[in-house]
């Protein structure tokens, strides 16, 4: 086998194992590797990378920048919580009908945001999640809970699922869905229609004169992101059993573009490191804030530290200017700093 | 029917602010085309640091100090901005990409800062009482301070439209939002073009933050963020680059999400406006007005 | 030492590159010509020149590289241009369009006048309601309103009736008498009246410089290097 295939495969088969490795991370870890509160992170931390490289698909492939992906992910929340807790359906007949609900959405949104580009398509992204947003927080029919959204009823869940004895199948559950997102994804990518998103992002002009009709391809892409990122939110609501409004607000659009922008637009998977850093990160601080030596420090430094958002602001503009190529991209010494677009 | 009145009253009061944010996005995404995410920024500075402003200064009356405060807010916003464009953005010229991350990045940073220094939650200010008085309109109460944000916001459209149509600069910038490169092959320096803009737009983005501190009589951090989504919205419907379809856009807007939100139920007035944009985009999707050249 | 110097100029756009090493002179106070079939790199070439697109290789205005700097200021060291498709500002009006090209004192605005009237009587209008022998006649006189070392001018009478192209050409055979002219133009028969020198390229590169009228002459060569009759 290549080192292509061989690499990936082995990262795979260590991370399906870690459940079962009773090993003390210090400094990284509070605990042991096999631990629930460990394994329920490391779960968390592969659902963000599926869940960014989704948004890769769109932003770093098809060069469709979105702000509004955290949509569909709330849609994945949301419709099968509602489903499950609110009219008692079971787990499968709920998770299929979420997917269905994720993907007409998808369908329909995509068809009318894609009829603008670049910054307008951008803006209308956004104002659609807002909308969700806005009804997330509403509460209509007290079905979503509004500010404090709900817990997920566990009956309905998989036995498998529930229970703190259970995170490592939760963990494996996030691992089998960022391997999965991975693979549809890569496949994807590779295909020839995929080749067309790429050539989109390149130049959505020649295409065009080629053509290719450039908005079947876009509303393809479009549609397959958001559909990923509605079943990572089936998963997410699963890890965390229940659902919050924080996942439908503008600013987890934005984590998720952060998250891709820090590992590496565009690249094999640099989402998947960004999305694995930034959660890890994003937990890790609030401990780093709230902690002794932050504490000490006088009140100038101490203030913006405390808030984990300023501190993550700070490293993406820094990404942004010193290696706007993403952590994937480290490695490649330019002699001037590479515009994204180039580095795409 | 006075109802109706108030309605409108606050719609166009609550509009004199999106038009005050959604005309400085226009023009620097029509200039310089750089989607600045920093406005809500912007805002935010501008209104914090009137609040501060304000309960350092003791011992003088509520109104003069809230005048001398608010123009202490817009100061330090019109400074601000013109700094993030010197620092931040200038250098990544030619790099929209970066340059919108850059302005996402930012945006996190002073939403995060405000937060951190002052809390999360609203600060009251001291307004002057005339604003929270009301004046009777056919049989309505109107509350003072929507003459203000009316009034205000009008003399702003009418000095941005003269700065635009009898400076030189607003020439450079009247052009350069149609054709930035012929511009430069003029032997003009479009940069320094960007920088006024950037200038003119962070005041009047504070401008707005002082304006929505009095309209809410509160200053949080999240304002800024929330007003610029409608202000996008308004960008986007109006067309980009053009001050006038901000303007209409901008009491369409705020109009739509009044009545909605009090006819139907608070939130159905957001909810309109997003559907109001798809509306606006399925039968056109340059916008109200014919644009310059994206 | 002519007044412009290509060496070597490289150009890659989109993927492909346009230009492989362009290499040629403009002498001062004549008018030369840079011919060529569609899409071969002309208008590329001059874009290169006045930096609005990137490029590499050595170019020497009046013995000073230009090569790298920015375009505005490559443009104050003397440069009008008239590019192709004119690029007037249609939402500017007549002489809004001119006082914007105005770049110091008070411009030859006596001069624009009389040689386009027209643009005098219609210094209110909307350029973008002028016809387009209008706005080609207001793109050239932007070029003139300074006193420019070189014009730079991009196929003038392209796309105009050919009454049009009568006029044009009285007025660039005028301002070719007074300045330095480096011209790209597809009508040969204005070439013939304007030029001295040509300069031919052909993927990407020179494949011929010298004379104008010796060119013009040979219907052989004309007809190969440019594939007209």
């Amino acid at each position: 086998m290549s080192k292509r295939v061989l690499v990936p495969l082995a990262v795979i088969v260590v991370l399906a194992l870690v459940p079962k490795l009773a090993i003390d991370i210090p400094v990284l870890f509070k605990s042991s590797l096999d631990s629930p509160g460990t394994l329920q992170l490391l779960a968390l931390m592969l659902t963000f990378a599926g869940l960014a490289f989704t948004y890769d698909l769109l932003f770093g492939y098809t060069g469709l920048l979105s702000f509004g992906h955290a949509l569909y992910f709330a849609v994945g929340v949301y419709v099968a919580g509602i489903a499950m807790t609110r009219w008692h359906w079971s787990f499968w007949p709920s998770v299929v009908f979420t997917a269905a609900v994720g993907i007409v959405l998808a369908l329909l949104l995509g068809a009318v945001s894609l009829r603008v580009g670049g910054i307008a398509f951008a803006m209308v992204t956004l104002a659609f999640a807002q909308a969700g947003s806005v009804l997330a927080f509403k509460n209509p029919y007290r079905w979503t809970g509004g500010e404090d959204g709900f817990g997920v009823d566990y009956t309905k869940v998989p036995s498998g699922l529930v229970g703190i004895l259970n995170t490592k199948n939760l963990y494996w559950l996030a691992l089998a869905y960022a391997v999965g997102v991975f693979l549809v994804g890569r496949w994807a990518i590779n295909s020839s229609p995929g080749r067309v998103w790429q050539a989109i992002r390149e130049n959505e002009l020649r295409v065009e004169v080629l053509g290719v009709r450039p908005f079947q391809f876009k509303l393809m892409a479009f549609v397959l992101a958001s559909f990923l990122a509605t079943v990572g939110g089936i998963v997410y609501l699963v890890l965390l059993s229940g659902a919050s409004p924080g996942v439908t607000t503008p600013n987890f659009t934005l984590t998720l573009l952060v998250m891709v922008v820090i590992g590496g637009a565009g690249s094999t998977w640099g989402a998947l490191v960004g999305g694995v850093v930034y959660t890890y990160l994003d937990h890790r601080l609030d401990d780093v804030a709230g902690s002794h030596a932050v504490a000490s420090l006088p009140s100038v430094l101490r203030t913006p530290l405390q808030e984990p958002l300023f501190l993550l602001g700070l490293i993406f503009i820094l990404v942004v200017y010193f290696a706007p190529g993403g952590l994937a991209r480290l490695g490649r010494i330019r002699r001037r700093p590479a515009a994204l677009e180039e580095a795409l | 029917m006075s109802t109706i009145v108030l309605l409108v009253i606050t719609g166009f009061g609550l509009g004199a602010m999106y038009f005050l944010i959604a005309s400085g996005l226009s023009l620097i995404y029509g200039l310089m085309g750089v989607l600045n995410f920093a406005h809500g920024a912007f805002l935010t500075v501008g209104a914090y640091g009137t609040w501060y402003t304000e309960t350092k200064l003791g011992g003088i009356p509520v109104a003069p100090r809230f005048v001398l405060a608010a123009l202490v807010g817009l100061a330090v916003g019109t400074l601000v901005a013109a700094l993030v464009e010197l620092v931040l953005i200038r250098p990544l010229y030619g790099r929209h990409i970066e340059q919108v991350l850059v302005t996402v990045g930012l945006a996190l940073c002073v939403t995060a800062l405000a937060s951190a220094i002052w809390t999360s939650d609203a600060q009251f200010v001291s307004l002057p009482r005339w604003t929270s008085e009301t004046t009777g309109v056919v049989g309505a109460s109107i509350p003072n301070d929507r003459w203000l944000e009316i009034g205000v916001a009008a003399l702003v459209l009418l000095a941005l439209e003269a700065f635009l149509r009898r400076t030189r600069y607003g020439l450079i910038v009247r052009a350069g939002v149609e054709n930035r490169s012929m511009v430069t092959a003029l032997g003009i320096d479009v940069r320094r073009a960007f920088t006024l803009v950037f200038a003119i737009g962070g005041l009047a983005a504070a401008l707005a933050g002082v304006l929505a501190a009095l309209y809410f009589g509160t200053v949080d951090p999240q304002r800024g963020t929330s007003l610029l989504i409608f202000a996008f919205i308004v960008v986007v419907i109006g067309g980009l680059g053009s001050i006038g379809g901000t303007a209409i856009a901008a009491v369409v807007v705020a109009l739509v999400q009044q009545f909605a939100n009090y006819y139907a139920s608070s939130g159905i007035g957001d909810l309109s406006v997003v559907l109001l944009l798809a509306i606006v985009l399925l039968i056109r999707p340059s916008g109200l007005t014919p644009a310059a050249a994206t | 030492m002519a007044l412009l110097e290509v060496r070597d100029l490289h150009v890659r756009l989109g993927g492909s590159h346009v230009l492989q090493g362009v290499s040629f002179d403009v002498p001062e106070g004549a008018v030369t010509a840079l011919l060529g079939r569609n899409g071969v790199g002309k208008t590329t070439t001059l874009r290169a020149l006045l930096g609005l697109v990137p490029s590499e290789g050595l170019v020497t205005f009046d013995g000073e590289e230009i090569a790298g700097e920015p375009t505005h200021r490559i443009v104050r060291r003397g440069i009008g241009y008239v590019p192709e498709d004119r690029e007037v500002f249609s939402m500017l009006t007549v002489s809004e369009n001119l006082e914007l090209a105005r770049r110091n004192g008070n411009g030859r605005f006596a001069y624009v006048y009389e040689l386009f009237p027209e643009l005098q009587e219609r210094g209110a209008q909307r350029a973008g309601t002028l016809s387009g022998g209008q706005q080609q006649m207001l793109a050239i006189a932007r070029a003139l309103l300074n006193e420019n070392r070189i014009l730079l001018v991009d196929e003038p009478t392209k796309g105009l009736a050919p009454m049009l192209v009568t006029e044009v050409a009285h007025a660039l055979e005028r301002v070719c008498e007074e300045s330095t002219v480096l011209l790209v133009e597809q009508n040969l028969a204005v070439v013939r009246r304007v030029a001295e020198h040509a300069v031919v390229l052909d993927t990407g590169r020179v494949v011929h410089a010298g004379p104008a009228r010796e060119l013009l002459d040979n219907r052989a060569r004309v007809h190969s290097l440019l594939g007209v009759a």
